[in-house]
């Protein structure tokens, strides 16, 4: 099957959009952002890959399937963690040479020896059915195990505990970066039988379902064109043709989800961006704030911070407020001064942080403008669109300075940009510019 | 007799009144009236006045304005007032204002002339440009003929003539003005105790939003009231204050430095008031009276060239000795090109004269006071133990 | 014991120098010459005038036997040699404030560091300061602090600015008695020479001749394609005709010269010279609105021919002189042309007159869009460029772009910002250029 896929290398994340012929997405994938771009492109494809087969599973299977797909996935996911844990073991082992380990490499590999051990145990429990994990990312899962297991182990073992860390340290960040093993049939396979044997395929008969997954597991996902995206700074590991800007994906993957769409608004974890789009989801007009990170993403996290407070917890506190204080200025620099200052001046926490977001939305409000103002439908995109007051204070903002407009805020936003990718990939083939037919296209 | 509060109450209202209900009425008063805006720095609101319009001064939005339009107009990197100048425009807070004058003060000013004729065609539009060389013979000469033209461009927007006899009455009653206005600032510099600087900033900012006639009895009226009030002497230092004749401070930033132990008794808020320093003769010819005036007899600030090297930062020096000031504040709008590329010659102007100053930038819509009360009030304190030893 | 003489450090490998056109080596030589004669002018009993671009009224200092000097054009040169961004720090050291131009800031951050021209040798205190107030408050305020350093005569011109897009005969009455009552006298004074108009006159006919070969080369970029950039490489034709050599023999020769070669190139079909040899096929032709930056030159002009943007037109190289709507300097009314020359440089017009300027260079030069480099400490160009922006798109339907950088302050200049929203731009006219051409063949 013909498949177009589109590559997002933001700053703190990675994005990878799987699309069919059709313009159906097929997965979705989302790593945490490395030092290689080659590998986090590789990673976050695969992520999206995988998803793309668990689509074509639910394709092929009729009935109830949910329940078995979520315990197919886990044991995938397991089978997953195992292999990494693996290379991480074989990376640490590899990494106890040299000076500081000449006397005790024997003690160290022992000690690693256990650590692995029991990790592969912990596995099984933390990959079991109805088990809820913190995170999806291999560094967060394995890490946090790995630093309180070695602390004990060390102490058995009788060497030095930061030496252990110190291993895991330098080759977490060479596991990250080493291309993914992409035998993903392999792994599917395994985790199906591994299901079937454990009686795990839940409600469904495991004859029922064994073939049709085997059969989706043979269908080829070509990957007919890949484009990719990401912030100037980076160098893109594709070529010229095979790279979009970040603000004409984001325009169009916005048009893609919302194709009545005219008028974008992005804020990041670092920059504002206002882009108008045409019917067809093409750029028209942009404009951008990313020379100054006040009242983006990053903001937030140092208010957060600095009131001892989740992420997560700034909207809903701010949404208590009906008296929102006047705050002049978002500047990130000040941002904890301002707060101490009005605190101490009696001011209560949720009447400054209504505030603090009035000011970011005012901001962004200016950046709109600029670019040419709202115009039916308007997107909000970003990680602030996750927040409930911010999301108010826009309503309020477009409500007086525009009149009715439909506002879309899709929990998956943080995809736009991959998806417009996708799309492009796509429009490349499709419409001929990249020098590839598609079979039987007139 | 009316005391201080019930007249700074009446000013404060006219302050805060961001629609300009004021002039609004005076307008609807009679049929055929006219009002004429001009922003800082100085233009001749006697030939306004003689037309039969009012001159109103328009200061920017102040605080209590959110930008939200205007923002789309100016990068980051620019002053606020054209931002919510342009507000007022856009909200139609402005829109019984008939005629906009931009005097020469700045580029963003002079800039911001152009936009508003791109985007309030209907207004009558004057760029008012005020001449930098000081001879009667070469810069009066093209000064009067700049008079003429905004003359003749308030007649055709007034459709009646402008008589000389006209301006020279208006001369009168505007020489009356700055008369009471040097002596509202002469009584605070006396006695700073018994007239608060954020009174008569509240009195002057009035002075820009109604008929120059009420204006005069506002002023005659404090200055009554206030020689009445008893009010505590305070062991304050004395100041001058310098760079914020545009963008106007917030009424709680001069709040605030009266606060931390200052009296203001000289300041350079809104100097179209006084602009001319002495009375205009009403004989003759009155364009060429205000000329003359204006070439010699205007204040000095910022804006303005000094032909004479030795003479800048002089007038500083002066309003220090004449109100018995100890230091100078120098306050500036963040990225105010004249007031901060002026600052380090009036500061070595100030050192050759030992007079000790602070500087800091604020916005019209700054809402952190409490750096401004620490250097403020460290620098009083400094002051008066200086002066001790 | 004799010591082994050391050899004499070799220079790292030389780069490739692009062969050079005979309009370049003179314009080296004419620069070096100047320079030579400016560093040692009071030994060779010349005094010196300091005035600026904008209103720079050459032909009359020539008069006067004094040598001209233009500090703008020294910030020029520190930015480019790198040096502007230590001069500045220094200024802002001795209390020169982040807000204000960085013109003013370079050249006094020289001063205070030796105040070295390019050549090695100090500049020489000027014995005039000529203010010649053009289209710019700041030159204002860069007078007065140089008069408070140098402690020497200053006659300030003042220009009248054109308010109503017009010049009246009251403005040219005024500048031209000012001329007349003041500055000539003050000159004949300094200088000790007879002011003889005779001599201004032909200066003024020399001009002239320049300028007409000056247009020609601008106006050449009609061509498709066009054989020069009017922007990057426009700097370098402009800068005899804005400096100490308009009304000068050398001006003629240089520009008889540039003007055989681009008539070449034109004959030839070939696209402007780039640092890296010509650039390849013109994709895009825009015209450009504000200063370049100066410090990141070479990296900026590279963003546009990697990309194949050409630049038609640009208002920057208007800003010492408006030649291509019809004026001429006039030997017959040599005070009043004087006053007309300074009046239409182009930061003295009313922003309705530049954008009917942008609005006609659009359609006479053909270009698919504008771009705006706005610069961070030039409120003359930039206020109002926002307006000007939307302006411009709305009467033309073109698109525009909008960049933030600064004139030599390399703290301002972010190749990363800057080239992402360049690519950006350029993408977006392609993606509209595809959608046209995919509407006329359906």
């Amino acid at each position: 099957m013909k498949c177009f896929i589109g590559i997002d290398l933001g700053s703190t994340t990675s994005k990878a959009v799987v699309m069919d012929e059709n313009q159906d997405v097929l997965g979705r994938g989302i790593t945490n952002s490395r030092s290689n771009y080659e590998t986090a492109t590789r990673v976050a494809k695969q992520e999206a890959v995988i998803d793309a087969r668990f689509t074509l599973f639910r394709r092929m299977l009729k009935g109830n399937v949910e329940e078995f797909l979520v315990e197919l996935e886990r044991a995938f996911r397991l089978e997953q963690f195992v292999e990494q844990l693996a290379h991480l073991e074989r990376t640490c082992m590899g990494n106890a040479t040299g000076d500081r380990f000449q006397d005790i490499q024997a003690e160290v590999r022992e000690a690693l020896d256990v650590v692995f051990v029991r990790l592969r145990e912990e596995a099984e429990v933390l990959f079991a059915p109805g088990a809820k994990r913190k995170s999806d990312f291999f560094r967060d899962l394995a890490g946090s195990r790995y630093i309180s297991i070695a602390e004990d182990v060390a102490k058995q073992v009788g060497i030095g505990y930061d030496l252990l860390v110190n291993l895991y340290d330098r080759s977490i960040i060479e596991v990250e970066n080493r291309p993914p093993d992409e035998n993903l049939k392999e792994k599917f396979t395994r985790a199906l039988e591994r299901l079937i044997q454990q009686g795990g395929a839940g409600n469904m008969d495991p004859a029922e379902v064994e073939k049709p997954v085997r059969e989706a597991l043979e269908v080829e996902l070509e990957e007919t064109y890949v484009v990719g995206t990401g912030y100037g700074r980076v160098t893109l590991p594709f070529s010229k043709e095979h790279i979009r800007s970040e603000i004409l994906c984001h325009g169009l993957g916005a048009h893609m989800m919302y194709p009545d769409t005219r008028t974008v608004l992005d804020i990041g974890g670092q920059d504002t961006k206002a882009i108008q789009v045409d019917p067809k989801g093409i750029v028209e007009n942009f404009q951008m704030n990313d020379r100054c990170a006040a009242g983006c993403g990053r903001y937030l996290g140092y208010i957060a911070d600095e009131m001892n407070v989740g992420l997560h917890e700034l909207g809903p506190m701010a949404i208590k407020s009906d008296r929102p204080a006047r705050i002049n200025s978002t500047c990130t620099v000040f941002a904890g001064a301002e707060l101490r200052d009005r605190l101490s001046l009696g001011e209560k926490r949720e009447d400054i942080l209504a505030g603090l977001h009035r000011a970011i939305m005012l901001r962004a409000m200016s950046i709109i403008a600029r670019s040419g103002g709202i115009t039916d439908q308007f997107t909000f995109t970003g990680g602030v669109a996750k927040n409930e007051a911010a999301v108010r204070e826009l309503h309020k903002l477009v409500k007086e300075n525009y009149g009715e407009v439909t506002i879309n805020i899709n929990p998956d936003s943080i995809y736009t940009g991959a998806l417009g990718a996708a799309e492009f990939a796509r429009r490349a083939v499709v419409e001929g510019d990249a020098g590839v037919e598609l079979e039987g296209a007139a | 007799m009316a005391t201080t509060q019930q007249i700074v109450d009446r000013c404060q209202e006219l302050y805060d009144d961001l629609n300009f209900t004021a002039a609004r009425e005076w307008k609807e008063g009679a049929p055929g009236r006219k009002v004429v805006g001009f922003m800082p720095l100085y233009v001749p609101c006697e030939i306004i006045h003689a037309a039969g319009m009012l001159p109103i001064g328009v200061l920017g939005g102040g605080d209590q304005l959110e930008v939200i339009q205007g923002d789309a107009y100016y990068q980051s990197y620019i002053c606020r007032i054209p931002r919510s100048t342009i507000e007022l425009g856009l909200t139609k807070r402005l829109d019984f204002v008939d005629g906009m004058l931009f005097p020469s003060i700045c580029d963003v000013i002079r800039n911001l002339s152009g936009m508003w004729k791109l985007m309030f065609p209907d207004t009558y539009v004057r760029y008012f440009d005020v001449p930098q060389t000081y001879r009667d013979d070469v810069a009066g000469v093209f000064y009067i003929q700049e008079m003429k033209e905004l003359r003749e461009g308030l007649e055709e927007l007034g459709g009646r003539k402008i008589t000389d006899e006209q301006i020279r009455a208006s001369i009168a009653v505007y020489n009356e003005n700055r008369r009471l206005v040097r002596a509202v600032y002469a009584l605070r510099a006396k006695v700073p105790w018994k007239v608060p600087s954020s009174e008569v900033y509240l009195v002057m900012r009035a002075g820009m939003l109604i008929p120059v006639e009420e204006h005069n009895k506002i002023l005659a009226d404090y200055i009554a009231a206030a020689e009445a009030q008893d009010r505590p002497m305070r062991d304050n230092c004395r100041v001058v204050i310098s760079g914020a004749f545009c963008e106007q401070p917030p009424l709680n930033l001069i709040k605030s430095i009266e606060l931390s132990g200052c009296y203001v008794v000289d300041d350079d808020f809104m100097l179209v008031n006084r602009w001319l320093t002495r009375d205009v003769p009403t004989e003759g010819d009155p364009l060429e009276a205000l000329s003359h005036a204006f070439l010699h007899y205007s204040q000095s600030t910022s804006p303005k060239y000094e032909e004479n090297v030795d003479e800048k930062g002089m007038h500083l020096v002066r309003s220090v000795e004449q109100n018995g000031a100890e230091g100078v504040i120098f306050a500036a709008p963040s990225f105010c090109d004249p007031a901060l590329l002026d600052r380090p010659m009036l500061e070595n102007m100030l050192d050759a004269h030992n007079i000790p100053y602070i500087g800091f930038k604020y916005a019209e819509n700054s809402g952190q006071m409490q750096p401004i009360r620490e250097q403020a009030g460290t620098f009083s304190d400094s002051i008066k133990l200086w002066s001790e030893q | 014991m004799n010591a082994t003489p050391t050899k004499p450090a070799r220079p790292a490998k030389a780069p490739i120098e692009a062969v050079k056109d005979r309009s370049m080596l003179k314009q080296k030589a004419m620069i070096a010459g100047h320079y030579d004669r400016l560093t040692s002018a009071h030994e060779q009993g010349r005094k010196v005038v300091s005035t600026f671009v904008p209103g720079n009224l050459n032909e009359l200092i020539m008069c006067f036997d004094l040598i001209n000097n233009t500090p703008e054009t020294n910030a020029i040169q520190s930015g480019m040699r790198k040096q502007s961004g230590g001069f500045i720090t220094e200024a802002e050291k001795h209390g020169h404030s982040e807000d204000v131009c960085t013109y003013v800031k370079s050249d006094l951050g020289m001063m205070l560091k030796g105040n070295i021209a390019p050549n090695g040798k100090p500049y020489p205190n000027p014995d005039l300061l000529l203010l010649s107030y053009t289209g710019c408050f700041t030159f204002m305020k860069w007078f007065e602090l140089l008069r408070e350093q140098y402690k020497c005569e200053t006659a300030m011109l003042h220009i009248p600015y054109q308010g109503d897009g017009k010049v009246t005969q009251n403005m040219r009455d005024y500048v031209v008695k000012q001329l007349k009552e003041q500055i000539i006298p003050t000159m004949e004074r300094v200088s000790g020479v007879k002011f003889d108009i005779d001599r201004l006159r032909e200066h003024l006919r020399n001009s002239a001749k320049a300028e007409n070969d000056l247009v020609w080369v601008l106006q050449s970029a009609k061509n498709r394609p066009s054989p020069i950039d009017a922007y990057f490489g426009g700097i370098y034709y402009i800068g005899p005709i804005f400096t100490a050599f308009r009304g000068t023999s050398d001006a003629i020769e240089y520009y008889d010269l540039l003007r055989g070669e681009i008539a070449e190139r034109v004959a030839a079909g070939k696209g402007p010279v780039t640092p890296e040899g010509d650039m390849g096929e013109e994709k895009y032709r825009l015209v450009v609105e504000g200063p370049p930056n100066y410090t990141h030159f070479r990296d900026f002009w590279k963003m546009f021919y990697d990309e194949g943007a050409v630049v038609v037109a640009s208002t920057y190289t208007k800003v010492g002189g408006t030649y291509d709507f019809g004026f001429r300097h006039d030997a017959d009314h040599p005070l009043e042309t004087l006053a007309d020359y300074c009046m239409g440089c182009y930061t003295n017009r009313n922003l309705p007159q530049r954008v009917e300027m942008i609005e006609n260079y659009m359609s006479e030069y053909q270009a698919d869009g504008l771009l705006i480099n706005s610069i961070k400490s030039c409120n003359s160009f930039s206020a109002g460029q926002l307006l000007m922006l939307r302006e411009v798109e709305r009467r033309t339907g073109k698109p525009g772009a909008f960049i933030e950088t600064d004139l030599v302050d390399p703290r301002y200049f972010s190749p990363a910002n800057v080239k992402n929203r360049l690519e950006s731009y350029f993408q977006m006219i392609d993606q509209k250029r595809k959608g046209a051409k995919t509407e006329a063949a359906a």
